[in-house]
Formats: C-alpha cells, sequence, structure tokens
C-alpha cells in the first residue's frame, strides 16, 4: 500500500476509494473528506502526489486539477507571537 | 441532464443538501445543482457550532428542534456526521450582560433547554483553560446539551443519503437564470441545461440574492467576510465551545485536538473578498491569549474566510415567496446555518410538499422587514 500523506496517514487506495465514493474532481474535497494535507505539513509534499491521482482517475489535465487556495499563515505562528502587541 | 423535477435546489451546502434529503425522503423527485461542490461555501469554511442558547424563540427552537434530529441522525442517514455535545459556554461580562442572560435563560428554560448559569469556579471545572480575569468574566451560561458536527461529514451524510433515495446532484454546475411566467417558477436554466420544475429553492448561502434577483425578487441579505483558524492539535483539554458576544470570539477544541475559532475582523466589510488578513491573525490570537494563557505556546496552522449571508435582523429567510409561486426562500442564516439545517429542512419539505409544519415559519416570511423586526442579539463571529 502507497502511503500519499503521511501526516493523515492515507494511502493512493483511500484517495481513489473516496474519489469514487463521493464522485470527485477537487483537490478541495479531499481536502475535506479525507484531510488530506490538513496534517502538520500543510500538504506540501501529499498535495502534489494526490493531484496526479486526481487528475488520473477522472481523466483531467494535472493543471486543472484546482489546487486549494493557499491560506496564510504560510508556516505556522505561535498564538503569543501574533497576538503580543495589541491593544 | 434530467429535462425536469419537482424541486430543484440551488446551493449543496447544509442546507441544500439536507433539503434534499427531507424531500426525497417524501417521494419528490429532487435535483441539486452547485456551481462548485457539497460544502464549498460557508458550509465547509464554518465552525460548525450547534448551540440552542438564543435570545429569540425563533432561534432557540430552530435549534432545539435541529438537536434532536442531529442526535439520531447518524442513524437515520446511515453516515458518520462526528456529531459530540459538549456544551456551549457563554461568558457573562458585567451586570448588563448578567440581565440580558437572566432574559434569554428564562425564555430557553421556558421551551426546556438544559441551560444555567455557572460561576467563575465552574468556568474552569468546564474548561479548565480559561482565565475568567483574562476573560473578564463574572460568569457565564452553560448549556451541556449544545454541540458540535463536522460540517463536511454532515452535509455529504445528507446528500448521499438523499442520493440513495434517488435525488439528482449536479456538481460544477452554475445556475444563471430563472424562467417566471405568470408570476410562477417554470424553468430554471444552468450552464448545462435547463429543468422544468414548479419550485425552485434559493439555498446559495452568500449568493442568494443573486439567484432571487433571476426570478426577479429583491432580498435584503448582504456577503460579510468571516475568518476563522485552527491549531496544531493538542492533548484532550476540554469538549466545550467557548464564545463571548462581547469580543464576538468563539473556540472549541475539536474531534483531533485542534482548536479552532474566529472572531470580527477588525477589517470586516460587506462584498466578496475572499482574502485572508494579518488583523484578524493578530485579534484572535491576542484574545485566546487572553481567554487561555496557556495556548500562548501553541501554533496556529491555518487560517481561512468564508461568507455569512446576513439579513438586518441576523434571523433567516424561510418560506415561499409572496410573489412567485414556488420560489423557496432559504437563506440568510449568518454565523448559525449549520446548527439549525435538520430543523429548517424539515420545515421546508413539509412545506413544499403541503404538509403540517411543525413549527409556524410566518414571522421568518421575506415581508417581515417592511413591518419592522426583533433583532437577535445573540450573535458571534
Ligand atoms: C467562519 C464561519 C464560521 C461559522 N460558524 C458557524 C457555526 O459555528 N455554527 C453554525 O451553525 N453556522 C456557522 N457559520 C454559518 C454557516 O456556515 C452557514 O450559515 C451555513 O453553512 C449556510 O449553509 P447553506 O447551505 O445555506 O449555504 P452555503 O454552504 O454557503 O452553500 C451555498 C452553495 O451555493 C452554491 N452557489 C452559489 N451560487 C450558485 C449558482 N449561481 N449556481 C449554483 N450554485 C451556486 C455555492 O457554490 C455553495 O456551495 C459560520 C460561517 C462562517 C463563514
Ligand atoms: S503529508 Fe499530507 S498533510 Fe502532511
Amino acid at each position: 500500500m502507497k502511503i500519499v500523506c503521511r501526516c493523515e496517514d492515507l494511502t493512493e487506495e483511500d484517495i481513489v476509494n473516496a474519489i469514487r465514493k463521493y464522485d470527485m474532481r477537487t483537490l478541495s474535497e479531499l481536502r475535506q473528506i479525507l484531510r488530506l494535507g490538513m496534517g502538520p505539513c500543510q500538504g506540501r509534499t501529499c498535495l502534489p502526489i494526490a493531484a496526479r491521482i486526481l487528475a488520473r482517475e477522472t481523466g483531467q489535465k494535472i493543471e486543472d486539477v484546482m489546487p486549494p487556495a493557499s491560506r496564510p499563515p504560510v508556516v505556522p505562528v505561535e498564538i503569543g507571537v501574533v497576538g503580543e502587541d495589541e491593544e | 441532464m434530467k429535462s425536469e423535477a419537482d424541486v430543484v435546489i440551488v446551493g449543496a451546502g447544509i442546507n441544500g443538501c439536507a433539503l434534499a434529503y427531507e424531500l426525497s425522503k417524501r417521494g419528490k423527485d429532487v435535483v441539486v445543482v452547485d456551481r462548485r461542490h457539497i460544502a464549498a461555501g460557508a458550509t465547509g469554511r464554518c465552525g460548525a457550532g450547534i448551540r440552542q442558547q438564543w435570545s429569540t424563540k425563533e432561534n432557540a427552537l430552530l435549534a432545539k428542534k435541529s438537536v434532536e434530529i442531529f442526535e439520531g441522525l447518524e442513524e437515520e442517514l446511515g453516515h458518520p456526521i462526528g456529531f459530540r455535545q459538549g456544551g456551549y459556554l457563554i461568558a457573562i461580562h458585567d451586570e448588563e450582560d448578567m440581565k440580558q442572560a437572566r432574559k434569554n435563560v428564562e425564555m430557553q428554560k421556558s421551551i426546556g433547554l438544559p441551560v444555567r448559569i455557572i460561576d467563575r469556579e465552574e468556568i474552569k471545572e468546564i474548561v479548565p483553560i480559561l482565565d475568567p480575569d483574562g476573560m473578564k468574566a463574572i460568569a457565564a451560561t452553560f448549556c451541556p446539551t449544545d454541540g458540535h458536527a463536522d460540517p463536511f461529514k454532515t452535509a455529504n451524510a445528507y446528500a448521499l443519503a438523499a442520493i440513495r433515495n434517488g435525488a439528482t446532484f449536479y456538481k460544477f454546475t452554475e445556475v444563471r437564470g430563472i424562467k417566471v411566467e405568470n408570476r410562477e417558477v417554470r424553468e430554471v436554466i444552468t450552464d448545462k441545461g435547463s429543468i422544468k420544475t414548479k419550485f425552485v429553492v434559493d439555498a446559495a448561502g452568500a449568493w442568494s440574492s443573486r439567484i432571487a434577483e433571476m426570478a426577479g425578487i429583491k432580498i435584503p441579505n448582504k456577503p460579510v467576510r468571516k475568518e476563522a483558524l485552527v491549531t496544531e492539535p493538542l492533548p484532550r483539554i476540554f469538549d466545550a465551545m467557548v464564545i463571548s458576544f462581547r469580543h464576538g470570539i468563539y473556540f472549541s477544541q475539536m474531534a483531533r485536538g485542534e482548536i479552532l475559532g474566529g472572531i470580527p475582523s477588525p477589517e470586516e466589510k460587506i462584498g466578496y473578498h475572499f482574502e485572508p488578513t494579518w488583523s484578524f491573525l493578530k485579534k484572535m490570537a491576542y484574545m485566546l491569549g487572553r481567554y487561555a494563557p496557556i495556548l500562548k505556546g501553541t501554533n496556529i496552522l491555518r487560517q481561512w474566510t468564508g461568507f455569512y449571508d446576513v439579513t438586518p435582523d441576523a434571523l433567516p429567510v424561510l418560506g415561499e415567496d409572496k410573489n412567485v409561486r414556488g420560489f423557496i426562500h432559504c437563506h440568510g442564516f449568518s454565523g448559525h446555518g449549520f446548527m439549525i439545517a435538520p430543523m429548517t429542512a424539515r420545515l421546508l419539505a413539509q412545506l413544499i410538499t403541503g404538509e403540517k409544519l411543525d413549527l409556524p415559519i410566518e414571522r421568518l416570511s421575506l415581508e417581515r422587514f417592511e413591518k419592522g423586526t426583533v433583532k437577535e442579539k445573540s450573535v458571534v463571529g
């Protein structure tokens, strides 16, 4: 079994099954249902691999497999550090 | 694409999916159209907190009846929804708050909610990381049957159950027009074809006013950008949702240990603004640090935006339009459209199929705005 997302412990089989069960076309659906790419690394390694699987399974071009919009903070930040100088 | 249906629902958020289920259960031929996918709108971006502690009876009843449905929903739909009841803890900051809280609690108790006012000690017993001084709280209200469900799982569970009953979902299909003749809905026009129907449901969330406009209906709803964030997962600490109407903050620990929450952004403005803001991040982090100082060393992993579909009184618009027959309003949910969706869907399904309604919804009609309304005071985010 090939692991795709280490943080969330998802295999290629998990991803293919979800794509078929929910008739998915986007990475954002995979994020929602499987939490793919939602781990501490925020999908840096797994999203590109998942995008290839999704493109293959759905017959879309890899460029058309919408990458989920990037959401700052780009790197994790500590609550005490960002919130420090308010008020 | 099908050329005909009993009901066409615009929007596959929690409301569209739940209504599709309730209608298909009643034997209706339902089509749901979404320009993206299930839970792509506010539903997939929300806190998914479920609160019955409201200041207006309309909201409190809708929420209470919905909780009763949530309690048996996994079994009913046959799919997991991640529902849990950790309660909502609502901060009381001063005597003025206390007066409103007493009034709210009295009304809430009268409809059978197990809500009570708790002191500072009990605040710390229920959520050990809270600092009542930092919160500037003199007390709180607590309702143990409030809770949370997974918004993706819940919307998808409803959708899968609706599909099992025969409903059809067209994803990545945009509604472009609604044909009205003799003040009756006739047809829904999409970019993939048209569907003849007698009923169209506007469950398009922050885009509801655009759908209404297609049928020549003007509604007062406004899209307001809201932001939320989530931290890295922590060991299990608490189950309640902590909120304050004064500070606008809400946060809770999710099933996997991360803290999810939000607060009104200093740059909050009306319109379709998608960009997350730095000022939100700063304000939320600051307030979290005050409410729960121990979280200061915790990392924020992600921040995102979504829209509230806001009406002048923060109550939803439900029911058939008075001028266009077959046009069903199902929008204006502000910051609480997830928690009341199960009951909302049931009521609208009853309306469409001509059954007797479990609760009256006339007070939530569009016409109320002409008469003047009582605003829901208990809002956050
Ligand atoms: C940050 C945040 C936190 C929140 N927290 C909570 C909470 O704790 N508890 C709670 O109960 N609520 C909360 N809410 C509110 C809640 O998310 C919404 O009220 C609820 O999800 C609305 O669901 P809906 O199905 O009505 O609309 P949406 O989920 O917005 O769905 C509308 C759908 O319509 C589709 N659509 C739009 N235009 C078209 C078109 N022309 N053709 C086809 N499809 C179209 C969109 O793609 C979208 O999928 C929160 C909201 C936000 C933004
Ligand atoms: S590997 Fe998928 S989120 Fe880290």
